[in-house]
């Protein structure tokens, strides 16, 4: 049976590793491509990376960040953080990243979704949402609303609705970031991360909140999620993804256990 | 030299990337003199069917396959390169190259695990093998060894001799097939962390 992956997202900022608290005061925590293979060898199922370099001229560090993180570690991961059209796409897939994950700029031009998804093939395309709840409301059935440029600008726009949406366009899987409990390990949310999950038929990630290992065995249990996110929890040391493993492998949860 | 077959079915270099790494030598490649004088062949891809198997026939690589079959040379097929050696996929309806008798399914939209829960559909993330035949390329796996897989379609060999491994995802699939020289499997050994590379290097040194 298939197991629920665990997987360490890195923030990358001019190619080094930070760490904010909802989206803001990032501190440099290390060399992105050491830490990549650290999460390897003890057992994530794969990774995230996000560029967060705010200057274009120097996203081109990435690239370099994502070839040497591809020759290290031989299991999937995937690269967001300012992909804007189907050349951005091509850069880190050719780079040696599996997966491409897209978020305000597929929220812009929604054909970014398809385009990659036909050219790359679906399995590709990760749709990163970035939600906040703002309560429901006609505007907002869901009561969670689309925001995006890094938490900083709300569109008005449906989580649930656009999630279904993107699917339709190609979307393979969404990674799915709860900007309330982003950074501040209390748990994930599980009402929408179910309320999502439920509703397409891709894989949901997971993203936001996850400081303890019971927090991920909520959420992929109650939350219905397919794969849990962590950061915080094991950039610091706290817990090791070994150790996390075995907690939900006591809980009942099948986790991939030989690595 | 082992020859990865370039049919411009998705990014090949990570299959490089896991085969140099093991210190062997290989080139990405659709030239036909090339392929001829590989010692060995990997035969992966991404991608659907239909626009695979035009690829394949446009540069000629459809017969360069099958003779390479025909020659004894060492053959691994990945993902889609393991659906196209069956004779027919039911993606795009697509005639594949009838290396091994049987045809590719659709997981069906309504699949369930055992507890009743819904699957999502692609197949997608780590899962393990099950019914493993004794095989040279499948030697050092551990009963709890696991792959990466991302897949929508499956392999249906009709011959149970060539199923060398199956795997459960709602249902039992075959997930490593093979006979003689040529083995494939459905998830991706370059992205499957020890246990893939492991299996790598068996191919790559397979007589």
């Amino acid at each position: 049976m298939l197991s629920k992956r665990i997987i360490p997202c890195l923030d990358v900022r001019e190619g080094r590793t930070t760490k904010g608290i909802r989206f803001k005061n990032n501190v440099d925590i290390g060399n992105p491509v050491e830490m990549a293979s650290f999460y390897y060898e003890a057992g994530a199922d794969e990774l995230v990376f996000y560029d967060i370099t705010a200057s274009h001229e120097k996203r081109n560090i990435m690239i370099d960040v994502v070839r040497r993180v591809a020759e290290t570690i031989f299991i999937p991961f995937s690269v967001g953080g300012g992909i804007r059209d189907v050349n951005d796409m091509r850069n880190v897939l050719l780079a040696g990243a599996e997966k491409v994950s897209v978020n305000s700029a597929a929220v812009k031009n929604h054909e970014i979704i398809s385009q990659g998804a036909e050219i790359f093939g679906s399995q590709c395309i990760v749709l990163g949402m970035d939600v906040k709840y703002v309560g429901e409301s006609v505007k907002i059935p869901s009561g969670y609303e689309i925001v995006i440029n890094g938490g900083r600008k709300y569109m008005g726009i449906d989580a649930l609705k656009w999630a279904v949406e993107a699917q339709k366009l190609g979307a393979g899987e969404i990674c799915l970031n709860s900007i309330d409990a982003d950074g501040t390990q209390d748990g994930y949310d599980l009402k929408l991360t179910s309320l999502i999950s439920k509703n397409v038929s891709i894989p949901v990630i997971a993203s936001g909140g996850a400081g303890k290992p019971e927090h991920l065995c909520e959420v992929l249990t109650k939350g219905k999620a397919d794969a849990a996110l962590i950061a915080s929890m094991v950039h610091y040391g706290t817990y090791t993804v070994s150790k996390i493993k075995k907690y939900l492998d006591s809980c009942g949860i099948k986790v991939r256990k030989s690595w | 030299m082992i020859a990865i077959i370039d049919y411009d079915a998705g990014n090949l270099a990570s299959v490089e990337r896991a085969v140099s790494y093991l210190g062997f030598k290989c080139i990405v490649t659709n030239n036909i003199k090339t392929i001829d004088s590989s010692e060995r062949i990997i035969f992966p891809g991404v991608g659907a069917a239909g626009a695979a198997m035009d690829s394949l026939k446009r540069l000629g690589l459809d017969s360069v396959i099958k003779q390479a079959v025909i020659d004894g040379k060492p053959i691994l097929g990945i993902c889609l390169g393991t659906q196209i050696i069956m004779e027919y996929s039911e993606e795009n309806e697509t005639p594949c190259l009838k290396i091994i008798n049987g045809f590719v399914k659709a997981f069906p939209p309504d699949i369930k695990s055992k507890d009743g829960s819904r699957l999502k559909i692609p197949h997608m993330g780590w899962n393990g093998l099950e019914n493993i035949k004794k095989h040279p390329v499948l030697s050092d796996l551990h009963e709890e060894d696991e792959f990466y897989f991302v897949h929508g379609y499956y392999p249906y060999p009709t011959d149970s001799e060539h199923i060398l491994a199956t795997t459960d995802y709602g249902i039992s699939f075959a997930s490593v097939i093979g006979f003689n020289n040529i083995i494939a499997t459905q998830f991706h050994p370059e992205k499957s962390g020890r246990p893939g590379l492991s299996l790598l290097k068996n191919f790559c040194l397979w007589e």
